[in-house]
């Protein structure tokens, strides 16, 4: 049991928080032939672009509706109407992803109300499905804008199912804003092992995955379709993954009828176990022998895995359900959590297994590490770079954004393989620094970073 | 609204000879173009300013907004330090609902406390943002209080997002420098051989190179403005005796300002290209001269030059070869493009292309001619979709640009190179020049070009 406690600071130091703009942009991301428009300063874009094509290493469609002072004064309506209009002759999407951000919320702008408007008096833009999200940079973080698009995207698109459209091999996935596209396909395969078919709402595995288009394509290619978005309500079961994804979850039952299991998450012996009996339970079928070997692989891979967590003390720093995952696998591993770092409030934290968990930054999370009187491993993003170099502690990278390292798209965390491969890489980590963690933190040069091995 | 008439009088500049071109009404538009909602790329003021000052590498930047202006984009430049590491840091009061509801006038001052008492810093600078604008925070008045009682300089850095482009954030940077900053402190040790090269930003720490080069002609950089900068040396920035300013468009302004306020002469040049280099050493000598520095200081320089222009052309010669022939398309935007094209074509490359989106009308004019006045080749921007057409028709063998086109090259398998701020080379001074040769050569005869465009066994047609 963990208290949640916020660092009470004024000041942030090296954040850690994201913006959930930002989260609701990658949400658009998943969509195919779309283009997300933030309506705020032409650097809300900016900044957010940048981050994006940093991490996925992609060319990143994402316009602005450029407010500036006077449009912030009087109003964004022709801002916003102007920039749809741009946007539907340049680019042709079939989706546009409205997002709000903290500039125009605060000056109290009705961004639906102005849309309606705009539709009405537009017919060039009715082929366009333009989804409005709120999603302020001044409430919550990357999961939350995550989960309001998700759920703008569900709110507008998806569709009751006739009895006669129903198709009980038919399982949705609403993957929250920590998994990778690796993980996607790796859930999508396990499904499909099943005899059953995957719909995926957002779909980052066909679209920022990497691959190589033979022409010009000024829109996300590849990811969820209009079409895939509107059928989610002929499935049988939806499974959402992460804490924050159950509002989604929750509005598509509402809509559509389509009841959920909500996993808190996929990465771990106990978390897949109840993976495959779900899929088996809704596919009336057994689990297939490939996967039984997959399991016991998993368990070999504790084995001998063990022996190189026990005793050892980590620090994530990262998003709610990203802590989560990670923190209990860490703790399934006998490893110790010494430092727990999130950005914003989520009660389920309280269930991590160390003593606190804290509402902060990556200053909290040296200060955490300093106190535990050293760290043997740092999971989190490429931001805690700086904190890890400062301390002399390896770094794990993973989660958003990571843009120092290469092939984090396609590194999977769920199922037992993906566990298998997730404990072999954390083990070669601390099978490498095996002397951290046992006394004061060494400031000498040879523990410097320079000398510690490139990680994750 | 905020500071209307600050911003009014940097959309008029007597030192700049396009913007005393323009009318009285295009003048008030700024020299950024208007943005397009729906279809506009870049930062904003608040990023400009912030690009501007940050590499003053032992001060406290703190944001006031909300988590999207410094959470999204802190230590993402890749400018570097000879020393100190604070700047490297992102500090925001991380504003959300409530404080917003509150106003964020008592969490700044706490704030910048806070950071003063964890880091000691010799200045924080405070940096406004659209939200902060919009209900109302002064700022300055905070900045001011705090300077009082807490005893460090804390500068106000008025350039919410809104108010305009990147470059007139870099504009309003320097406005908070002349205001705040420069003069406010006398040093010891003022000499006749002291300059400041303004607009320059240590990306990829290439200002080593151009300290080097300075060095051997006896001359002392006071600072940089901003890069690889000490809060100090650029509060005594006023007694050097001579700025080069080597992105005229943003701080230009600043460089007229110390000359009326000060006296200090200054120019325009770059350290971009093997020509540009010399003529701003001579620049630089000359202008010392004239201000009491010894004659002689001339003849070492021509000495250096003429040392350095031939060492540097004999290490490009046997790249000639490899490269002769290949076609170039050169998308940048701070970059003085005409001398890096003369260089090129040196190596007998062809440009096939030049954005001038951020160059003065001068320098086009000299692009113009280096590229044998085909106005074709100058462009301001191009779209997307048809930089990609020029890769995919064979137009042009390599791009040298920007990160965020990177892609538009890398999916049509074409060679690229950084040639921003993100990039971790030194394209700087004669030296710089030998590298971007040298990461030209790998970059085009990498083997992998011949193996990602061969198409799958079973796509060949038999």
């Amino acid at each position: 049991m963990a208290l949640i406690v916020s660092h009470g600071h004024s000041v942030t130091s090296n954040p850690l928080k994201l913006s959930a703009p930002l989260g609701a942009s990658m949400a658009f991301m998943g969509m195919d032939q779309t283009m997300p428009l933030l309506h705020g300063s032409q650097g809300c874009t900016a900044f957010a672009l940048v981050m994006l094509v940093r991490h996925f290493r992609e060319a990143i469609p994402l316009q602005t509706t450029a407010m500036n002072e006077v449009s912030t004064i009087l109003g964004g309506m022709d801002q916003v109407e102007q920039a749809l209009l741009n946007i539907a002759k340049r680019t042709k999407p079939k989706i546009i992803g409205l997002i709000s951000t903290a500039l125009t919320e605060t000056r109290g702008e009705d961004m639906k109300g102005d849309l309606k408007l705009i539709l009405e008096r537009n017919p060039e833009l009715a082929d366009i499905k333009v989804i409005p999200v709120s999603a302020p940079d001044f409430s919550g973080s990357l999961e939350t804008g995550w989960g309001k698009a998700v759920t703008a995207i569900i709110d507008n698109l998806a569709e009751p199912a006739s009895a006669k459209q129903q198709d009980c091999n038919r399982v949705n996935i609403l993957p929250g804003v920590h998994m990778t596209p690796g993980d996607i396909e790796t859930l999508v395969d396990l499904v499909e092992e099943f005899g059953l078919k995957a719909n995926v709402l957002p779909d980052l595995s066909g679209s920022v995955d990497g691959h190589v288009p033979d022409h010009f394509i000024p829109t996300t290619y590849g990811g969820a379709t209009v079409d895939s978005a509107k059928n989610l309500g002929r499935a049988k079961l939806t499974i959402a993954i992460g804490e924050h994804m159950r509002i989604s979850a929750e509005t598509l039952r509402e809509k559509t009828g389509v009841p959920y299991v909500l996993f808190d998450r996929l990465t771990g012996l106990e978390a897949s176990d109840r993976l495959m009996v779900c899929l088996s339970t809704a596919a009336g079928k057994p689990v297939p022998a490939k996967i039984r070997r997959a399991r016991s692989q998993l368990i070999d891979a504790m084995l001998d895995g063990h022996f190189y967590f026990g005793g050892r003390k980590f620090a994530v720093a990262g998003e709610p359900d990203f802590l989560w995952t990670w923190g209990k696998l860490i703790s399934d591993m006998g490893g110790e959590l010494v430092a727990a770092i999130t950005p914003v409030h989520a009660a389920h934290l309280t269930e991590l297994p160390c003593q606190q968990v804290i509402i902060g930054d990556f200053q909290d999370m040296e200060d955490q590490i300093l106190e535990a009187g050293g760290a043997d491993l740092v999971i989190s993003n490429t931001n805690a770079r700086l904190s890890c170099q400062a301390l002399g502690v390896p770094h794990f990278r993973a989660g958003f954004p990571v843009y120092d390292r290469l092939g984090g798209a396609h590194r999977v965390h769920v199922g037992y393989r993906g566990t298998r491969d997730l404990i072999f890489q954390l083990a070669n980590v601390l099978i490498d620094n095996p002397d951290h963690g046992h006394g004061p933190v060494p400031h000498s040069a040879e523990h410097d970073h320079a000398a510690a091995p490139a990680l994750g | 609204m905020l500071n209307r008439k600050k911003i009014q009088d940097l959309m008029n500049e007597p030192g700049c000879a396009t913007n005393q071109a323009k009318s009285e009404k295009d003048r008030k538009k700024g020299c950024g173009k208007q943005l397009t909602p729906g279809a506009a790329a870049g930062g904003c003021a608040f990023d400009g300013a912030k690009i501007a000052l940050q590499p003053i590498t032992d001060a406290v930047h703190l944001v006031h907004g909300p988590i999207a202006c410094e959470g999204n984009s802190w230590d993402t430049r890749n400018v570097g330090s000879s020393g100190p590491e604070l700047y490297r840091r992102g500090f925001t009061t991380d504003m959300t609902n409530l404080d917003i509801v509150n106003g964020g006038e008592k969490k700044l001052y706490k704030a910048i406390k806070q950071a003063i008492a964890k880091h000691n810093p010799p200045a924080v600078f405070v940096y406004q943002t659209c939200v902060t604008a919009l209900i109302g925070d002064d700022v300055v008045a905070v900045c001011r209080a705090a300077t009082q009682r807490l005893g460090t300089p804390v500068i106000p850095v008025e350039a919410p997002g809104f108010v305009g482009s990147k470059n007139l954030g870099n504009r309003l940077a320097g406005e908070a420098l002349i205001d705040y900053v420069i003069g406010t402190r006398e040093p010891d040790d003022a000499g006749d051989y002291d300059i400041n090269i303004l607009g320059e930003y240590n990306v990829a720490g290439e200002m080593a190179i151009v300290k080097v080069l300075l060095k051997r002609l006896g001359i002392r950089l006071r600072t940089a403005i901003t890069g690889d900068a000490r809060y100090n040396d650029v509060a005594a920035a006023h007694t050097a005796r001579a700025n080069m300013v080597v992105c005229s468009q943003a701080l230009v302004t600043l460089a007229r300002k110390m000359k009326e306020r000060w006296g200090i002469p200054y120019f325009e040049g770059s350290f971009y290209g093997i020509s540009d280099t010399s003529e701003a050493l001579r620049a630089i000598a000359s202008m010392l001269i004239q201000r009491g520095a010894a004659p002689e200081l001339m003849d070492r320089t021509e000495a250096l030059i003429a040392e350095e222009e031939a060492k540097t052309w004999a290490a490009m010669e046997p790249y000639r070869a490899r490269l002769a022939g290949k076609r170039v398309l050169l998308y940048t935007g701070g970059v003085k493009s005409w001398s890096v094209i003369h260089a090129l074509q040196e190596m007998g490359m062809e440009v096939v292309g030049s954005s001038v989106r951020k160059s003065t009308e001068a320098d086009k004019a000299k692009a113009l001619e280096r590229l044998g006045g085909d106005e074709d080749k100058l462009v301001d921007a191009i779209a997307p979709r048809d930089m990609y057409a020029m890769f995919k028709e064979g137009r042009a063998d390599i791009m040298l640009s920007g990160g965020r086109s990177q892609f538009v090259a890398l999916k049509a398998k074409t060679p690229w190179l950084d040639i921003n701020q993100e990039r971790h080379h030194q394209y700087a001074g004669y030296q710089g020049m030998v590298t971007l040769v040298q990461q030209m050569d790998l970059a085009l005869s990498n083997p992998i070009w011949e193996q990602v465009r061969r198409p799958a066994p079973w796509d060949i047609e038999e």
